[in-house]
């Protein structure tokens, strides 16, 4: 065996060969432990829809409910806080909800399936803080210009009263409008949307 | 009389001796011993500054030993962390000691760490040849970054909840795949009982061994290269006739000695920490997290706890998400190629020039003005502020290459100064 000469090419094969047949089996090992951390089944399936009667929110109060963990804010918005929202439009990063998320039927000017009911996801987009619920219009510690709206107490983010970003603060997109329907006036269904129309 | 007692205390030591002597020719033990301790020569310069790398190790044993005891009845569990954590401290015998044991520990780990990073710029112990143990250095630190982080969300108090919920959604930030990031970090769609119940697992088991690993590294890489010292020259230069460094002593019994004094002084300040005034009035422990988590409120008014403030001001101070979160992050990668930053000829401070000593100046100027406005509400003033001393950060790397080499050095002594 000593007297063959060494086959140094075959040598190298076999260790590269070895090489990636072991870690094929490393990254396979770690498949399994990795995807244990995503979210599981139950985590899922506790995502289900919730109910929320609206009738007794006076106009220019807010609620909140609990849906997959999140804080929910729902707003019965005045008739001057609806009027005030189209001039807003040059103040905002993203007036027309290009870029943000809203399903079909809240993609409109005032980001909701009917105008008063304001129905938004009270997650701030820039690092998930639950923004502050500030109607207060010109509220002296948000400045004169203030229209009444969100403002996030973490790093300063504001939104308008229908949780559209302004400009110049850290929050890159507007408040997420969660899916909801109706089910007859004054019951809400939060994280269903079957039957709405587009 | 005598006699008979020196017999037993002979037949002792011998039997001692030969326990040695059996262990000695199955480990390397006493060779171990006088490589890393006995004949390990360190510079006999060493000053006020070198107690902090001691007293690092010092508060990691503090750690581990209180954080065993802690899981003895802490409950990993979203329905019961926050009232174990309470019967801790009210209806375990000493709970509430090893408790606040633990979390003026986490504080006091980044007070000696902080001073024990601030002790290698100034003399610079990150130039060639210890630039790996630097490295391995700041691998620790992020390591206690995490470590700290994730303990910070067991009590699931109203600010454990919140950092954490700002803190998993910094991930949120990155193209592409952040948000799916942020979802696999919680394992849930939001901070939820898996998000601690897997933040308690890195806590307590992967992230202190991976602390431990890395330690040892660290003191292996110091000791291949020795340790630096506050003139910033080599000792193993200059040799007497025997082979040991002329400025050089044994590490034991010297340094030993010396670390014990700084561990007694330590502990002393440990303790009045510890017995008077734990919370340091929300500094250690916040004011909020003595309010169980509400994850449909956040508090009023949310800071991280003290040490991570400097970045937190720094991800304030810029109005786009994914140019702060990019900004923080840069904050601490640039420690990581200081040592190819610094082009000047000397390392230590003493000697390098007045540009070199000023920019030191700016910098923990700039770093603890940043720690203190990281906890205040972001006001305009405030921001302003924020963005100046993000700019003296920044620039005290971006131009310590030409600084560094414009500077005018003084001459380096060929001893260390006060040798003999």
């Amino acid at each position: 065996m000593s007297d063959e000469a060494v086959n140094l090419g075959r040598r190298h094969l076999l260790t590269l060969l070895t090489t990636v047949a072991g870690g094929i089996g490393v990254v396979a090992v770690a498949v399994p432990f990795l995807s244990s951390l995503k979210p599981s089944a139950r985590a899922q399936a506790l995502g289900a829809p919730i109910e929320v009667d609206v009738s007794k929110i006076e106009p220019g109060q807010r609620i909140t409910v609990e849906w997959r963990g999140k804080p929910i804010y729902i707003v019965r918005r005045t008739p001057e806080a609806l009027a005030a929202l189209p001039g807003l439009a040059t103040r905002l990063r993203d007036p027309e909800s290009q870029a943000s998320e809203q399903p079909q039927y809240a993609h409109n000017v005032h980001r909701s399936l009917v105008p008063e009911i304001f129905v938004v996801v009270g997650v701030c987009t820039h690092l998930g803080c639950a923004p502050l619920f500030r109607p207060e219009v010109g509220a002296a510690d948000l400045g004169a210009d203030w229209p009444g709206g969100f403002f996030c107490p973490c790093h300063g983010s504001r939104f308008d009263m229908a949780g559209r970003v302004f400009a110049g603060v850290p929050a890159p997109l507007n408040l997420a409008v969660p899916p909801y329907r109706f089910v007859g006036d004054s019951t809400l269904v939060i994280g269903d949307d079957t039957g709405v129309g587009a | 009389m005598s006699n008979g007692d020196s017999g037993v205390l002979h037949r002792v030591t011998d039997a001692l001796g030969g326990l040695r002597d059996w262990v000695d020719a199955r480990f390397p033990l006493l060779k171990t011993w006088k490589e890393h301790a006995s004949e390990y020569y360190s510079p006999k310069n060493f000053n006020f500054w070198y107690y902090f790398g001691a007293l690092s190790l010092v508060v990691l044993v503090i750690q581990i030993l209180s954080g065993i005891f802690l899981t003895m009845n802490y409950k990993p569990a979203a329905a019961d962390a926050f009232a174990s954590v309470e019967y801790i401290m009210r209806d375990v015998d000493w709970g509430w000691l090893i408790r606040y044991m633990h979390s003026t520990g986490a504080s006091a780990f980044f007070i000696v760490v902080y001073l024990h990073m601030f002790r290698g710029l100034m003399y610079g112990s990150y130039r060639q040849p210890r630039e790996l143990l630097w490295l391995i250095g700041m691998l620790i630190y992020l390591a206690l970054m995490a470590e700290a982080f994730m303990g910070y969300l067991l009590p699931w108090g109203q600010m454990s909840y919140w950092g954490a919920q700002v803190i998993v959604s910094l991930f949120g930030a990155i193209p592409f795949i952040g948000d799916a990031l942020a979802e696999w970090i919680r394992g849930d769609y939001y901070i939820s009982d898996i998000t601690l119940n897997r933040f308690f697992a890195l806590h307590v088991i992967a992230i202190p061994l991976l602390l431990v690993l890395l330690v040892f590294l660290h003191i292996v890489a110091l000791h291949k290269v020795g340790s630096n010292n506050p003139d910033g020259i080599e000792i193993k230069a200059r040799k007497g006739a025997d082979g040991k460094p002329l400025d050089g002593i044994p590490f034991h019994p010297y340094y030993t000695v010396k670390d014990l004094v700084g561990v007694v002084v330590f502990a002393a300040a440990f303790a009045a920490v510890l017995f008077f005034e734990p919370t340091v009035n929300g500094l250690f422990l916040e004011h909020a997290n003595f309010e169980p988590a509400d994850p449909l409120k956040t508090p009023e008014h949310i800071a991280p706890v003290w040490y991570f403030t400097p970045f937190y001001a720094v991800l304030r101070a810029v109005p786009s998400k994914t140019g702060g979160v990019t900004l923080m992050g840069l904050a601490i990668l640039a420690l990581f190629v200081l040592p190819w930053l610094d082009r000047s000829p000397v390392r230590s401070i003493r000697y390098k020039g007045w540009i070199s000593r000023v920019a030191l100046a700016l910098f923990a100027v700039s770093f603890v003005a940043l720690g203190y406005l990281g906890l205040k509400p972001p006001s305009t003033t405030y921001v302003w502020l924020a963005r100046m001393f993000t700019m003296i950060y920044f620039a005290f790397f971006a131009l310590m290459p030409f600084y560094t080499r414009w500077d005018r050095p003084r001459p380096v002594p060929e001893r260390v100064r006060f040798h003999d």
